[in-house]
């Protein structure tokens, strides 16, 4: 008589949807390497080019810092988003629409809520991966201020989560590649306005609000408070504003998958 | 001692919006059994086996998988199912062995185990030598046989089996005809969907024919054709003028047979005796272009029963 497969009671099913991912990226390092080599480009041209140019800035926490050490920070959480919004975006659509990959998953135990929990985890994982190496970059061309910076990579994952979840959310509403413009829609003026260039005090007052309101401004803050040593209890806002934007993303997407994948 | 009930559905139905794919069924398939569902593309078919497979719920009615509610208990009634969709949806960036260790991860299999079943299913669907290949290269066929052998990973009780040989020449159906009878030897539960009537008769200890979401006939394929149609056929082409149809010349073989239907490009005159019958036509004078006498099939029970082909 057969036996049916085993399942262990309270397992992370989750994590097999991470394995599958692995599994997959094994023969695609290439792939990895692309959305790291943007903010990579940035540091250099505009941190250390224009910083040649430009003696130091203020920064909003009140102390005086080279442009590089200023703009080093904010490159780290683009490197983040970048690397949770390619997967949770490109990848995914990918898998939702042509590879049939969910509709393959959801056959099985998974359910959807195993499935955006598993690549949203499996997001972290390549933007932590972006942030590590950008950090290893920083560190070499001494654009790295304090100790507290240890903590800049851990803190980008918080980053990657409330990307690669809302960016995922955003995804289940894509109808073909076309509609992939408004992600870079979105992306581009979050990466140029979040505070990443210029101070926020720099921004007109109408203005500040709006760019205050936006997730990568609180990445970025997060960041820089780190990586200068201009800590305070502050940062935690950003961190809880983060937290609760990818635990809401993730939710959201779960019901997605349900509606589209499961009717 | 009683069969154990399987699959169990009372008056299950399925809407979208205002269409009704699943009109009101019941079925039940016992352990060890080959169960059908035989019908033309957009009978209701594919949307049945999807609530039976758990991936999609029920709009009305009562549908008890291993006495569980597929519904409430989705992953449970999951984990004991194998599920070959109509359309593959093989993991194509991967290799054919990797895809049988990640779907058995999804099962939460141990990997030991998996690795041991890996070897017999790939030897399963004779695709040991392409065990390092990715998928994305491999024959319909292989690829067939690699979603079934995945489907096994998990031991399951029943399998689940859309319209498995659509779209495969005929070679690469028979090996996996093949390989689906020894499944049935085994003991595995068969449900199988099929728009191909020889497949059914085949396969199917038993089935349902389907159509419009209803069904209008079970029993075995014998019982269906004794039952539903006569025992021979005769087929006939008639030479007609440019514009006129088969329907238009049934007056001219009244009364050969027990009844006849009219196809666009031939007579199907059932009887019990086709050379017979045949002897009759010319009797009258009549001289057929082709004609052939043949056994009645299930799909000649779907017409009598809708009017329709199958296939068409």
């Amino acid at each position: 008589m057969s036996v049916s497969g085993v399942l262990t009671p309270g397992l992370a099913m989750w994590r097999t949807v991470v394995e599958r991912n692995v599994v997959s990226f094994r023969r695609q390092w290439a792939a990895f390497v692309t959305g790291f080599a943007e903010p990579v480009f940035y540091l250099f041209s505009l941190g250390i080019g224009v910083g040649s140019l430009v003696p130091f800035v203020m920064t909003d926490g009140g102390s005086q810092v080279s442009y590089a050490a200023f703009v080093a920070p904010a490159m780290l959480a683009s490197s983040a988003m970048n690397g949770a919004v390619m997967d949770s975006t490109f990848n995914v659509f990918f898998k939702l629409k042509y590879a049939r990959i969910y509709d393959a998953m959801l056959a099985t135990p998974l359910g959807p809520r195993d499935i955006a929990v598993g690549e949203v985890a499996w997001s972290l994982i390549r933007g932590g991966v972006y942030a590590l190496v950008f950090y290893l970059v920083a560190l070499a061309v001494g654009v790295v201020e304090s100790w507290w910076s240890l903590l800049a990579v851990p803190a980008a994952i918080f980053i990657g989560l409330a990307f690669s979840a809302v960016g995922m959310f955003a995804t289940t509403f894509m109808r073909s590649w076309v509609d992939f413009d408004w992600i870079m829609l979105v992306i581009q003026p979050l990466f140029l306005l979040s505070a990443t260039f210029f101070p926020l005090a720099t921004y007109p007052g109408w203005a500040q609000p709006i760019v205050m309101a936006t997730p990568l401004y609180h990445g970025v803050a997060l960041e820089r408070g780190l990586m200068l040593g201009e800590v305070g209890w502050g940062l935690l806002w950003h961190v809880a504003y983060l937290v609760v934007l990818g635990v809401v993303g993730i939710w959201a997407t779960s019901r997605r998958i349900e509606t589209l994948l499961r009717s | 001692m009683s069969e154990r009930v399987l699959l169990q559905a009372r008056g299950l139905t399925k809407t979208f919006g205002d269409f009704t794919a699943v009109d009101g069924i019941d079925v039940e398939v016992t352990q060890g059994e080959s169960f059908g569902f035989l019908g033309p593309n957009g009978a209701g078919k594919s949307s049945t086996m999807k609530m039976v497979a758990a991936t999609s719920p029920p709009s009305g009615g009562d549908l008890r998988i291993f006495g569980l509610d597929p519904v409430t208990d989705g992953a449970a009634v999951r984990a004991r199912l194998g599920n070959c969709p109509q359309q593959d949806n093989l993991d194509e960036e991967i290799t054919v062995e990797e895809n049988l260790h990640v779907y058995g991860r999804y099962f939460g299999l141990p990997r030991t185990v998996i690795r041991e079943r890996t070897d017999e299913l790939l030897d399963f669907a004779q695709l040991t030598e392409r065990r390092k290949d990715k998928v994305e290269p491999l024959s319909g066929g292989m690829k067939r046989r690699l979603t079934i052998a995945r489907s096994l990973i998990n031991n399951p009780e029943i399998l689940l089996l859309d319209e498995p040989t659509t779209g495969l020449d005929p070679q690469a159906r028979h090996v996996l005809w093949d390989r689906l009878f020894r499944l049935k030897r085994q003991g595995v539960t068969l449900i199988i969907t099929t728009h191909y009537m020889d497949e059914a008769e085949q396969l199917c200890d038993r089935l349902v024919v389907m159509d419009h979401g209803r069904i209008v006939a079970e029993g075995s394929p014998r019982s269906l054709i004794e039952q539903h149609s006569t025992r021979e056929v005769l087929e006939l082409r008639l030479p007609l003028d440019e514009h006129a149809d088969h329907s238009d010349v049934v007056h001219l073989v009244d009364g050969v047979g027990s009844y006849v239907e009219a196809l666009p490009d031939r007579l199907l005159v059932y009887t019990d005796h086709g050379d017979g019958a045949l002897e009759a036509v010319h009797a009258r004078g009549l001289q057929p272009l082709t004609s052939i006498v043949r056994r009645s099939t299930l799909e000649d029970v779907f017409l009598r029963l809708t009017g329709r082909t199958l296939v068409d």
